[in-house]
This record gives C-alpha cells, structure tokens and sequence, in this order.
C-alpha cells in the first residue's frame, strides 16, 4: 500500500543574517492512511517545523513530500491552501477560534473556502457539534467557552471538510487534565471509528500511549521510529 | 458565498466598534459636505433659473444696488421718479415697477411666508409684468383698478399643499393680518416661488409693508428689433444722472435676465468647486483614515489569518475579506454622510425659508447623486484598503501562527 504521506530527504533551513539554521536536517517519514501517530520531541527540536512540512503550510528547502502521490513541494500557495482545506484538519494548542464568530460559524468557515453549498454545511456543521457534544452552544462566542469546549470547536471544525488527515498540535497543552483526557478520547475515536489518520505532535510523553506509531525527532533528525507498519530512516548530510 | 464574505468583515467591524466609528467619521465628514454643497448649490441653482427663465429675451432688469432678486435686503430703493426715468429713455417700450416682499399667509389656522407681490393696476403695466413673468389667469380675474383688499394668488393654493385645503375664489385669506378677498387664482407657472406668490394691488402692499414709494424691482420692455445691453446702458446713463451719480458708482443695477442668471451661476459655480475641493481633501483624509485602520486591523489579526490560511483560506480569500470589510467603511461613512447632507441641505432649505423666503433655495434630492455618492466612497474604502489586504494575503501560513 502506498503511503498516506511520505517526506524523502527533506529539509528545512532558515537564514538568519548570516547564521545559517538546519531545522530539518533530512527527514525521511511515512505515513499511511488510517495510523495514529504521535510526533513527540523536545522543544527547539525541529517538531513544530516538521508538523508544518507534513500539514502542508510550508514547503521544504529541498527532498520533496508526496501527499498521495502528489509531489506537494512544488505546489503554488493556493494550491496548498486548496489542498490544506480539503485534505487536513487543524487543531491547534491555543484553539484558535474567530473570536467574532459563533461556535457554529467557526465550524462552517473552513467550508466556506471550499464552496461548499450553504445547506449541505449548515447542516453537517450542526451535526457535528453534535457529536462533540455541544449542541446547545452553537451560537455561543469562544469568550463564552471554556478552554475544552473551545477545543472541541475546534475539533469539529477540522472535521467540516471531512479531511483524511487530522493534524493536532498539542491539543492538551492548555487543557486541565480532565478536558485534555476528553479530547484525546475524541481524537482516539475519530481514529478507530472514522478511520482517520491522526497526527498527534506534542512533547508530552504521556501521550504516547494513544498511538500506533511514535516518531521521536531531536535536533531536526528522526532518533527513533517505533510501531507502525513501514520503515523509516534518517538522511545522511 | 457573497454573504458570507460580507458577514465575516462586518463581525469584525463590529468588534471594535469605537474604533470602526472614528474611521467611518472621517469618510462620512467629507461625504456629508460633499453632498450638502452639491444639493445646495444645486438648490439654489433651481431657484435662480425658475425665476429667470420665467423673464423674455426682451426685458430688463433694474434692482436697487446690493439687493437680491426682488430687491430684498438692499438699503437703497427705486422710485416712482426712476421709473419715469426709465420710461423716457429712447428704446424703452414701456416699464412697470413692483415691490415684492415675504408674507405672512394664515388660512384654516396654518401660517405659511410665501412671496407678496404688489402689483401696478394700470392693465398695461400689469400686462407687463405678468408678460415677463408668464402670468395666465386660470380661474377668475386678475386685480383691476378700485381693488384694495383683493388677492390674486398663484397656482399652489388651488391645490391642498399650502393649507391641507385647497383656497376657493371668493373666499377669504389673511395676509400680515389682514383680510383679503380672492379674486382669481393664475395657471401654473413652474416656478414654486411664483406658483406660492400671492398678488395685490401696489397701493395696498405699500399700505401694508410700509414702502411707500419703494419699488423692488422695475421691469422694462425694450423696442422691437433693440439691443436689450444697449438699452441698458441708456437706462444707466439716465439714471446716473436723475440719481446724481458718477459712473462706477451706480447705486442700481441694469440687467438682462440672461446676465443676472449667467453671474449667478458663475459665482455659485466657483463657490461650490472650492468648497468641493476642500471636502475632497476631507474625504482623502478619510480614506487614509480606513487605510491606517486596515493596517492595523491586519497586524492585529495576523495569527487569525494564519489559521484561516490553515484551514484552507487562499490568498485571494484573504484578500477579498479585507477588502470588503474596507468597502463597507466606505459605503458606511458614504451612506451616513449622504443622509446627513442631505438632512443638513434640507435644514438650511427650512432656515432660508423663514429668513428670506421661498424662492432661494429650491431642495431635491438627487438620486443620481446619492448613488453616486455611495458608489465612490465605497471605491474609496476599496482603494484604501488595497495595500493593506494585499499585506494579509501575502502573510506567511507558518509565520503568522506563531505571531502573538
């Protein structure tokens, strides 16, 4: 089976001045389709940076990643958005709601880039708010939420589209431990009854037990892969 | 679609709400100018051309210096003597003079001020002035010699616009107080001023106003085949002399009605384009106001574009939404500028009217222009917000998540 998602060689490097920084320093990562994995590293590691390659909001220095078989790093910018809208759902640490718009509209918005026909996404934005539960607040403000709530917003937003990929950085990092346990549920549920891929980055080591396949990065190098169903390995320089 | 590329900007609008109205205040200052000088300029062109158009290419036109049409507001007068004058003088068919003033009107306990008009009884004189003026009876007879307390009014009152009640001849109305009988009532003129005018005779109107003597403006009728600017220039030289005056001096003012409307409309023209151009520069102000807002609605919302570009917003969706929340400045400040203009036009209409009567502003709303109006400060919000919308749709995905 072809991978889901596959990075060959890849690199991320920022010039600061004159200091030239290697973040991604050859990454080569595959992941298929319905995997939950978990990409965990130190801060400063390259984690965030790798998570932005694999969500398609940036494109390497050079290697090159293939997102079903579409070479992505040669994509214009709409391109990526286009492909970003339909294909991964974001859930980020700090939620990242519109803090105008209500519950309901921040699920629909993404859908809206899409050109999804109004009814169709009314509907299925209520339906999911639904399932996670927050049916009776659709029309409240993210002020007027508390921080799991707003994450499982968030959550049902990234849904709207009914992406493969689900791409969630640190979803519990500013949850209590209670909500952060309610979302991971959700996004374990996501995985075993959806079938959706879930990428998981975080640094939080407890939240390894969630996943099929654990990607450690440190120093912008894979260190080590464990779980899964194919191989990996680090470039060499 | 188009909906919600309208409703997103205008929740944001409506989330800084001091600041969102300080900006439109800076487009709607400029825009209300804008429209309340074009529509009084436009006023008070209306009222000066019906009263000119109503005069023939034959007449002339003699007014104490200073006055305003019909004399008013001027320290010197005409006389009974200028108006022999003026007769005498070669080329002059025949003259009449009148005196016009505004009028308290009371009838079925309302109170209007419409023109008075005192009126020559001689048929030939009153011939003349309702030549010039387009005068045709409609209902009943004009003011004949031995009336005193007699009316002849214009076309208005026959209609409910003046006193909910339409006037019937025969009837009464009290003017400054006093009764007078209706006698005929004239045709539409087409000028509202003159259709509101009331017509009495000039032995009464001194009687009543107290200008004895006093003629507001004298109408002359040049021979056939003369030149109106050299009769007039006869008229002058004669009445330099009966008024002992030198030339350049003239305490009067000979004018063909072309000339009179030309100057006008000259002086208002000039007028209006200066003050325009002040507001214009008003209205840049504002639209450097949206810009600076848009900016700094864009550096405050650099990580809200960074998600939306995650979750598959395009650059031209970006763009489109600043640029829309930046037109609906426009179109905002355009739209409260347009009705406070107009109100403003409306209210110096209501002053002018009890100051100085009916015939020197003349409002109406002009559609074209408020459409217009909406149209081009809504372009000018759109210009404004170009720079900066295209700043949004150029951030970068990664760099603005992590912007705090």
């Amino acid at each position: 089976m072809k991978p889901l998602i596959e990075l060959k060689d890849v690199w991320k490097t920022y010039y600061l001045g004159e200091n030239v920084l290697d973040v991604l320093k050859g990454v080569n990562v595959t992941i298929d389709k319905g995997e939950f994995v978990v990409i965990i590293g130190p801060s400063g590691s390259g984690k965030s940076t790798l998570m932005n390659q694999v969500g398609v909001l940036d494109i390497p220095t050079s290697g090159t990643i293939f997102l079903e078989d579409k070479d992505i790093s040669t994509l214009e910018e709409s391109e990526l958005a286009q492909l970003r809208g339909k294909k991964i759902g974001f859930v980020f640490q700090q939620f990242n709601l519109i803090p105008t718009l209500t519950a309901l509209e921040n699920v629909i918005l993404p859908s809206i880039f899409q050109n999804t026909p109004e009814v169709v996404r009314l509907k299925r934005a209520k339906s999911l708010l639904t399932k996670v539960g927050l049916g009776d607040r659709m029309d409240h403000k993210p002020t007027e939420l508390s921080g799991g709530q707003q994450q499982r917003v968030a959550i049902a937003r990234a849904l709207i589209n009914d992406p493969d990929i689900i791409l969630a950085d640190e979803p519990t990092g500013n949850l209590d431990s209670k909500a952060g346990e309610q979302v991971m549920e959700m996004l374990a549920e996501l995985h075993t009854k959806e079938k959706k891929t879930i990428i998981l980055v975080t640094h939080d080591t407890n939240l390894v037990g969630y996943s099929e396949k654990t990607i450690r990065i440190k120093d912008g190098l894979i260190v080590s892969i464990s779980g899964g169903r194919s191989s990996h390995k680090n470039g060499k320089k | 679609m188009i909906k919600d590329y309208i409703k997103i900007p205008w929740k944001e609008i409506r989330r800084r709400k001091v600041r969102s109205w300080l900006t439109l205040i800076g487009i709607f200052i400029g825009i209300a100018t804008i429209v309340s000088l074009i529509t009084l300029g436009q006023g008070l062109e209306n009222a000066i051309e019906g009263q000119f158009s109503a005069l023939g290419k034959d007449k002339l036109f003699i007014t104490p210096k200073g006055g305003t049409f019909g004399g008013l507001g001027s320290s010197e007068v005409l006389t009974d003597d200028d108006l022999d004058v003026i007769r005498s003088t070669s080329g002059v068919k025949r003259a009449a003079g009148m005196g016009y003033t505004t009028g308290r009107y009371e009838f079925n306990d309302i109170v209007r001020y419409n023109f008075v008009a005192g009126i020559p009884l001689h048929p030939e004189e009153r011939a003349l002035i309702g030549e010039a003026q387009t005068w045709h009876i409609g209902k009943g007879r004009s003011i004949e010699r031995g009336d005193k307390y007699k009316v002849l009014l214009g076309y208005e009152y026959t209609q409910t616009t003046q006193f909910e009640k339409a006037l019937d001849l025969g009837g009464k109305i009290d003017i400054n107080g006093i009764e007078f009988k209706i006698v005929g009532f004239l045709e539409k003129i087409g000028s509202p001023p003159d259709d509101k005018s009331g017509f009495i005779p000039l032995d009464t109107y001194a009687e009543i106003y107290d200008k004895e003597n006093e003629l507001g403006y004298i109408i002359a009728q040049t021979d056939l085949g003369e030149e109106t600017g050299k009769i007039a220039e006869e008229i002058k030289k004669d009445l330099r002399k009966k008024r002992d005056v030198d030339e350049g001096e003239e305490d009067f003012v000979v004018e063909t009605p072309e000339q009179l409307a030309a100057t006008f409309a000259i002086i208002l023209d000039i007028v209006q384009i200066v003050l325009i151009g002040i507001a214009g520069i008003s209205l840049f102000v504002g639209g450097v106001g949206i810009m600076n807002t848009m900016y700094t609605s864009v550096l405050e919302r650099t990580k809200e574009i960074g998600v939306m570009k995650a979750l598959g917003a395009k650059n031209s969706h970006v763009m489109a939404l600043f640029l829309v929340e930046s037109g609906i400045y426009g179109f905002g400040g355009g739209l409260i500028g347009a009705i406070i203009g107009i109100g403003f036009a409306k209210l110096v209409e209501a002053i002018f009217l009890i100051a100085v009567g009916p015939a020197f502003l003349l409002i109406e709303i002009d559609w074209i222009l408020v459409l217009g109006t909406l149209l081009f400060s809504f372009i000018v919000g759109c210009l404004s917000g170009i720079a900066p919308a295209r700043r949004a749709s150029k951030l970068h995905p990664v760099d603005s998540l992590r912007y705090e």
